[in-house]
């Protein structure tokens, strides 16, 4: 700073000091002596304003953010951005974080929707964006604290879609260990459904979850209850109650656009009480089996109606296994190495269908017109997959992980036996490798290579190279 | 019987009542923890989360930490940002009132430290992982120790305001003590003041402040960000022939460039507890480690 002063003022008289008037010269020395005095004494009281501990009476984190008389480089100017997203001591932390991916498949475009199902994975060959996040997060008040999560996307005609995947209140100090979440949420259903895309090792979404709790995962409006329960260990009980309609609900009361799903056609009728809302149950609990080894498990089950018919319902039961391995002398986090797998099975009773195919007026029972009647009769549609991947996080900011997809249908279903095998249920495997390099801990780069098989279909082979950046609020996640 | 029954009445409840007095305290990192406890004693429970030799910036957030701070009383941690990366979504969890931020149940011991590094102009990511609260490895100096042993025993006496005046005994002893050790401590370390050294992250900054060391530079070219090949190369010619004796590294650090810096430009890697175990009697003799470790490196070249 003294420096600064000298320098400026040098600066600005060069033609005095070129001039050689020693008066002059006697005169702006003087005068400088007693500005860096000045300077100086105006810097000890700086200092001990900047230093001076917070008087100890006052609440130390209650208290409004201290005002420190700090130099003037650190007051706002133009040419420097409005920070909103420093975490600690701000209203609202935001974040955006954007997540694409590059690649190609030996899966034409028109078949990489049906490859790759869910809803953030790559889209097409060339180019995707996955996931444009905007995070908003922080204290509402002194009981409720706050999240939103709007995401962006572009469909394959460069059409921007909007998704409001989450945004909810969460009490922060109710009674009896419990938390209460309303708003619009993630449903709390096995490990990875609970959790954002950019949080996940992989380009994309497992199978398992997109077939069976649907390509966006499963989540709507609701209100979800959790207990931390009174064991020596870690567990915690959930409930939720949501609404059991539309696409975020795919395996409830979806009408999938109108199209048929599992043979049928949907149709979503109104509410007729609490019965057609969708219910889920989580108990997790979590060991540390030793001092660098965690491990945590849970089961699942969603409850709730369908759209085939009056009475129909869907129940989903899962369970999750993540176990992890950081040593008690990590650096930055690294090495680790975790391995996380979750199954699910899916009973899904299917009411009777027959239409009017041909627009005649009356019920066509013989669809292909083979004597054989067509209609499809009332069942039950049990499916179940799995998925279980390992990362080995083995040098800072790589890591490896590979994870090995399964789905199948337990038995076919009658209506196949009419229309012909459906993709949607028919069993199909994955195998995808991956490496990821974290420059830091805002951004990343990963390729990952896919090798799937569908009965039907054959052998694909798929390359996606995924980046991220992350800008904003410094996040933190849950183990 | 009955009489039988009014003393077990009686010892029960006197029991509870005692238990109910401890105090559960949760520090975050070790070195919160010794402190805590010199203050504390026995008059409190003393649990601490992270292990000493792991990174205090990357710690898991395991579910067993949120059934411990469950229990807690009060919460002691580091702030400026040291914990960003674990504590919010362990207090979410935790479901305990008393240790949100703002409430008594919950310290931070950065406030009331005199911070460094403190950045004074714009700071982004462009930068690293710059703390805007500057730098968070206050611990590091015994001076600080003891501000901080004078505030918990305040926020402690607040709490259990019964035993106020035997946390303020504790510590001032546990003060008195370190003022007692650090005149040796300086005189040991004083044959190297003004001394350059090379460390790897800027954990020692406190410390070599204290003890007169002076930093030359880091290993890591910008906070949390590995260094490149290139900046390694640059490093160690900058380095070269500017008498630096001694790279400095944490104990959790990988040790291949560090030492080969050190090998290129004649100097020594120590590697040091960059956090002492939590618990009384720890923190005085961790810092007599350091010193010494540090000393004894420079005396055998």
């Amino acid at each position: 700073m003294k420096k600064s002063v000298l320098l400026a003022l040098v600066m600005a008289c060069p033609r005095l000091m070129r001039g050689q008037d020693a008066a002059v010269v006697d005169a702006l020395k003087n005068e400088l002596r007693e500005l860096r005095q000045r300077t100086e004494q105006l810097e000890e009281k700086i200092k001990k304003l900047e230093t001076a501990p917070p008087p100890p009476s006052a609440p130390a984190t209650n208290a409004p953010p201290v005002v420190t008389t700090e130099a003037p480089s650190s007051l706002w100017s133009p040419t420097k951005p409005i920070t909103v997203g420093r975490a600690g001591n701000s209203y609202l932390n935001l974040s955006f974080d954007g997540l694409f991916a590059a690649g190609a498949s030996t899966a034409n475009d028109a078949q990489i929707p049906a490859l790759q199902p869910g809803g953030h994975d790559p889209i097409q060959r060339g180019f995707t964006v996955q996931n444009i996040e905007t995070t908003f997060e922080g204290a509402i008040d002194p009981f409720l604290r706050g999240q939103a999560n709007i995401v962006f996307q572009l469909d394959r005609n460069s059409e921007t879609t909007l998704e409001l995947e989450e945004a909810w209140l969460e009490t922060t100090s109710l009674q009896g260990n419990l938390t209460l979440r309303a708003g619009q949420l993630l449903t709390d259903f096995g490990r990875l459904n609970s959790t954002h895309p950019h949080s996940w090792n992989f380009a994309d979404s497992p199978l398992v979850n997109a077939r069976l709790l649907g390509p966006d995962g499963l989540r709507n409006p609701g209100a979800r209850l959790a207990w931390l329960t009174p064991t020596p260990f870690y567990s915690e009980l959930s409930f939720s109650i949501q609404n059991s309609a539309g696409e975020t609900a795919n395996s409830f009361r979806d009408d999938h656009g109108g199209g048929a799903y599992l043979g049928r056609a949907h149709n979503i009728n109104g509410l007729r009480g609490l019965g057609d809302m969708l219910f889920d149950a989580r108990y997790m609990a979590s060991f540390d089996l030793t001092p660098e080894q965690t491990i945590l498990a849970g089961v699942s089950g969603a409850f709730g109606p369908n759209a085939t018919g009056r009475h129909e319902d869907t129940q989903i039961y899962g369970v999750d296994l993540y176990w992890k391995w950081k040593p008690s002398n990590q650096s930055s986090g690294f090495p680790f190495v975790t391995w996380q797998t979750e199954a699910m099975l899916r009973h899904y009773h299917a009411g009777a269908f027959s239409e009017d195919f041909d627009g005649n007026g009356t019920i066509d029972l013989d669809v292909n017109q083979n004597g054989v009647i067509d209609t499809v009769p009332a069942e039950l549609l049990k499916d179940w997959g799995f998925y279980t991947q390992l990362a080995y996080g083995f040098h800072k900011g790589w890591v490896s992980a590979l994870r090995f997809d399964y789905v199948d249908r337990v038995h076919p279903g009658r209506y196949e036996a009419v229309f012909g095998d459906d993709p949607d249920r028919t069993r199909r495997w994955r195998l995808s490798p991956n490496l990821t390099w974290y420059p830091s801990e805002f951004s990343k780069v990963r390729l990952q290579y896919n090798l799937d098989e569908r009965v039907g279909f054959g052998v694909d082979h798929s390359v996606w190279l995924q980046f991220e950046f992350l800008m904003g609020a410094h996040g933190a996640h849950n183990f | 019987m009955k009489k039988l029954f009014f003393v077990f009445t009686l010892a029960a409840l006197a029991m509870t009542a005692r238990a109910a007095h401890k105090l559960e305290v949760v520090a975050t990192l070790p070195d919160l923890g010794a402190v805590a406890a010199e203050v504390g004693g026995a008059l409190i429970n003393l649990n601490t989360l992270a292990n000493p030799a792991e990174d205090p910036h990357f710690v898991d957030p395991r579910p067993s930490f949120a059934k411990i701070l469950n229990r807690a009383d009060l919460l002691i941690e580091g702030g400026a940002e040291l914990e960003i990366g674990w504590m919010p979504p362990l207090i979410q969890n935790a479901r305990n009132a008393r240790i949100l931020p703002g409430q008594p149940g919950h310290f931070i011991a950065a406030e009331g430290m005199e911070i460094k590094e403190r950045p004074t102009g714009p700071v982004d990511r462009s930068q690293g992982d710059v703390h805007p609260s500057g730098n968070p490895h206050f611990m590091m100096d015994p001076i600080n120790a003891g501000v901080l042993a004078g505030r918990l025993a305040e926020r402690l006496g607040k709490l259990d305001p019964e035993h106020a005046a035997q946390f303020t005994a504790n510590a001032q002893k546990f003060t008195d003590e370190l003022k007692a050790a650090l005149p040796d401590l300086e005189k040991m370390i004083a044959p190297m003041k003004g001394q350059k050294v090379i460390t790897y992250h800027k954990s020692f900054t406190y410390f070599m402040d204290r003890f007169g060391l002076e930093l030359f530079d880091t290993i890591e070219p910008k906070p949390g960000i590995e260094p490149s090949p290139s900046h390694i190369t640059s490093l160690i010619q900058k380095a070269k022939g500017a008498g630096i004796k001694l790279v400095l590294i944490e104990e959790n650090r990988p040790r291949k460039t560090p030492e080969r810096v050190a090998r290129d430009i004649g100097a020594k890697v120590v590697v040091l507890h960059h956090m002492p175990e939590s618990g009384p009697g720890r923190y005085l003799p961790w810092m007599r480690g350091l010193v010494e470790a540090i000393v004894q490196a420079s005396k055998n070249p």
